[in-house]
């Protein structure tokens, strides 16, 4: 080949490597940096006086001298707003009838924003639910109740030619020349000092149970429940591929059976993880009886049952790239075969099996769809180690699933939903992390 | 064609203490026995006979050096010995091998225990990734020295006996693949040592190495001679020459010639061993 033509194709294949590998960043940044961006505000944001509020009455948590005098301020605002209240109550009862009644729809409405705003107005009987006992915790979501509040959202669809558009009336022209009128700009003013907005820095959303399906508090049970469920599989998945990798790779003769189960094996990784669910529900928990219904057990044995084959490859692969000399000079000095593997060709071996081991492990606790019939409830409180052969728990995704698609307010929790997707990826990349200095530190001791 | 009919009938060469001692060494030992003795002995890989009919003694506490082109059989004849070709599935054998009287490849004869007595050193160093203490320990270990103290004294009389022990001595805790490729050499030597075999197999063991590693080798089988039958397979003619008492020319895997050094390269009986040593063809 010509020198030219040569220097031209090392020159491209190059800069087609490179290429890829920006694009792969690209991406990577494009997917990492809104989970870091809007996961980060689960745990840092500007929190309400309605936050502080919640923490002290539902954790015990924050100083209450402070608070209280934080609640003094906050309700001496307030309290004009509820005066203005009860004084336009009074002027509805000494209006006609028909305007009444049309007053009256539009002051519930304003009512409802009102209670979503700051929580339960003076009057209102106690509510059931936590989540209507407080009003807006963070600044930003209480900023949107703010434009509910001073401004109502219609639909223009006078053209049905083209899509229904969504525009906003202020309210207070519909209370024009009513006492409430004054509402609208007098809360519009003293946000602030109403909800007297503040930085806070949540912790407690890493170690707190959740209030209320996730209104309120953190997620501690979805981490630890996924942290039983992987290391839980990784205790009968490990042992049993390492295991399963030595009779492969020394023991099993070359022949039918053999290359049965092998392709067998390399089947079983390419199955789908929702198989892998029915699998666990229809025979450990309907057949082996595990357990009485959902439970640690059963999801860790059906994601051992997922991460088997990748672990078996994995340590076969690493088996069998260990020195053919290792071997011989074990056994020329002496040795049986089982002494051989136990003392030179596992320890030999160990980088690469650990290296697959916690790759696997980061794939477990990140599985849903197995555990969705096995191990995973949407809402629950941290189970003791004691539990797990009974208790289902919360687990990382499939409550990220659930926070998205089936809680029946999505919209409101979209923080906390990103605060799991953060967790969940920081407890896998740590995983990996952690694997990638092991497998260093063996391979560096291994080399001298 | 048929192998068996090229080589003939080979004559069962029997070995004398006459044949092997030359002059100058008749008073080394008292060996002069036969520590292995092959009958018949043939080698096969699936179909395809490697070693072809060898009968032949080796004596005990001499150095044996097996010589021939590649692919002559000769390293397949070696780990024959201690069978350590019972790594490849295919192999099999037909005839006798014997060692100390008993069948090597009988079918009570437990490979296990004969390893320890047959050690072996192979063409490239093959330390364990682990210290060089726990190299040499790692026999011992396995035969069920535990006692930290004893342990301590067998690696320091290995390493010491493989003459790397100077090298080596400040240094017992650091990785064994941190060493040259001589040391290692040796390390391997040593660790064959501490489990006190009586035969030592060496598979072309300075091929790998340096000259000055491979004289420092050379000269570690000087030291052993008369302690261990010494059994090394070689390349080099010279090395063959300079270190052995007596040697076997394979070709084509059939046994050509057996005789004492001196005479094997000075006095060659067949004309094969003539070409072969006057590198006529290799």
């Amino acid at each position: 080949m010509n020198i030219g033509t040569r220097k031209i194709l090392d020159r491209s294949f190059t800069a087609v490597g490179i290429g890829s590998i920006v694009v792969m960043a690209i991406a990577l940044m494009i997917v990492v940096v809104p989970i870091i961006t809007n996961g980060i505000g689960a745990v840092f944001f500007t929190g309400t006086v309605e936050h502080r509020k919640m923490l002290f009455s539902e954790f015990k948590r924050g100083d209450s001298e402070n608070l209280s005098s934080e609640v003094a301020s906050s309700n001496r605002y307030r309290a004009k707003v509820y005066g203005m209240l009860t004084g336009f109550e009074a002027e509805l009862e000494t209006m006609a009838p028909e305007k009444k009644a049309e007053y009256q729809a539009k002051y519930s409405e304003v009512r409802a924003a009102l209670q979503a705003l700051l929580g339960p107005l003076p009057g209102d009987p106690e509510p059931m639910l936590t989540r209507f006992k407080y009003g807006q915790t963070r600044w930003e979501k209480a900023e949107e109740k703010l434009h509910d509040l001073l401004y109502e959202s219609k639909w223009d669809n006078s053209n049905p030619e083209v899509m229904a558009k969504e525009y906003f009336v202020s309210r207070a022209i519909g209370f024009q020349g009513t006492s409430l009128v004054k509402l609208f700009p007098y809360v519009k003013d003293n946000f602030e000092e109403i909800l007297l907005p503040e930085f806070t820095f949540y912790w407690g959303f890493i170690t707190d149970s959740s209030v209320d399906s996730h209104f309120f508090g953190g997620i501690w049970p979805e981490i630890q429940g996924t942290f039983f469920l992987a290391i839980g599989a990784m205790l009968f998945a490990f042992p049993l591929g390492v295991v399963a990798a030595v009779y492969f790779t020394e023991y099993a003769r070359p022949g039918f059976l053999n290359s049965m189960l092998r392709s067998a094996n390399s089947t079983l990784a390419g199955v789908p993880s929702i198989v892998f669910g029915m699998f666990g529900l229809a025979f450990f928990i309907n057949t082996l009886k595990v357990s009485e219904s959902k439970s640690v057990i059963a999801g860790a044995l059906t994601l051992a049952i997922m991460i088997l084959p990748t672990i078996i490859r994995a340590a076969e692969e690493a088996i069998l790239a260990v020195p053919k000399t290792y071997r011989e000079a074990s056994l020329s000095l002496g040795s049986t075969k089982w002494n051989t593997i136990a003392t030179v060709i596992l320890p030999a071996a160990l980088p690469g099996i650990i290296t697959g081991g916690i790759i696997s492990l980061g794939r477990a606790a990140g599985e849903t769809a197995p555990i969705i019939f096995t191990a995973a409830v949407s809402v629950g409180s941290a189970i003791g180690l004691a539990d797990v052969l009974t208790s289902p728990t919360p687990a990382l995704s499939w409550n990220i699933y659930n926070l998205a698609s089936e809680h029946e307010a999505a919209a409101q929790i979209r923080h906390v939903q990103y605060g799991m997707v953060l967790a969940l990826v920081s407890i896998v990349l740590m995983l990996n992390l952690s694997a990638i200095v092991l497998r260093a530190r063996i391979s560096k001791k291994l080399k001298g | 064609m048929d192998a068996r009919e090229s080589s003939g009938s080979a004559p069962v060469k029997k070995a004398t203490r006459d044949m092997y001692l030359p002059p100058e060494r008749r008073t080394i030992a008292d060996g002069g026995d036969a520590h292995i003795s092959a009958r018949e002995f043939s080698i096969y890989y699936g179909e395809f006979e490697a070693v072809k009919r060898v009968s032949a003694d080796i004596l005990s506490k001499y150095v044996t050096a097996i010589i021939g082109p590649s692919g002559c059989g000769k390293s397949t004849f070696l780990r024959a010995i201690n069978r350590m070709n019972d790594l490849i599935p295919s192999c099999h054998t037909t005839g006798a091998l014997l060692f100390d009287g008993q069948d090597v490849y009988g079918k009570f004869t437990d490979e296990v225990l004969l390893r320890k007595k047959v050690g072996m050193v192979f063409q490239k160093p093959n330390p364990f990734p682990k210290s060089i203490f726990d190299n040499i320990a790692y026999g011992p270990r396995l035969h069920g020295v535990n006692d930290k103290k004893k342990l301590m004294e067998i690696v320091e009389r290995s390493l010491k006996k493989a003459a790397i022990w100077d090298e080596v001595c400040d240094r017992l805790d650091k990785n064994a693949l941190g060493l040259s490729g001589g040391q290692q050499q040796r390390i391997c030597v040593a660790r064959t040592l501490a489990v006190e075999p009586e035969v030592l197999l060496l598979d072309e063991p300075t091929s790998a190495l340096d000259p000055k590693a491979t004289a420092k080798i050379e000269d570690l089988i000087q030291e052993l001679r008369g302690s261990y039958t010494i059994m090394i397979v070689t390349h080099n003619m010279q090395q063959a020459s300079r270190v052995s008492d007596a040697t076997m020319f394979f070709y084509e895997g059939v046994l050509v010639e057996q005789a004492s050094t001196a005479q094997l390269f000075t006095n060659p009986k067949d004309p094969m061993t003539e070409d072969y040593i006057t590198g006529r063809f290799s």
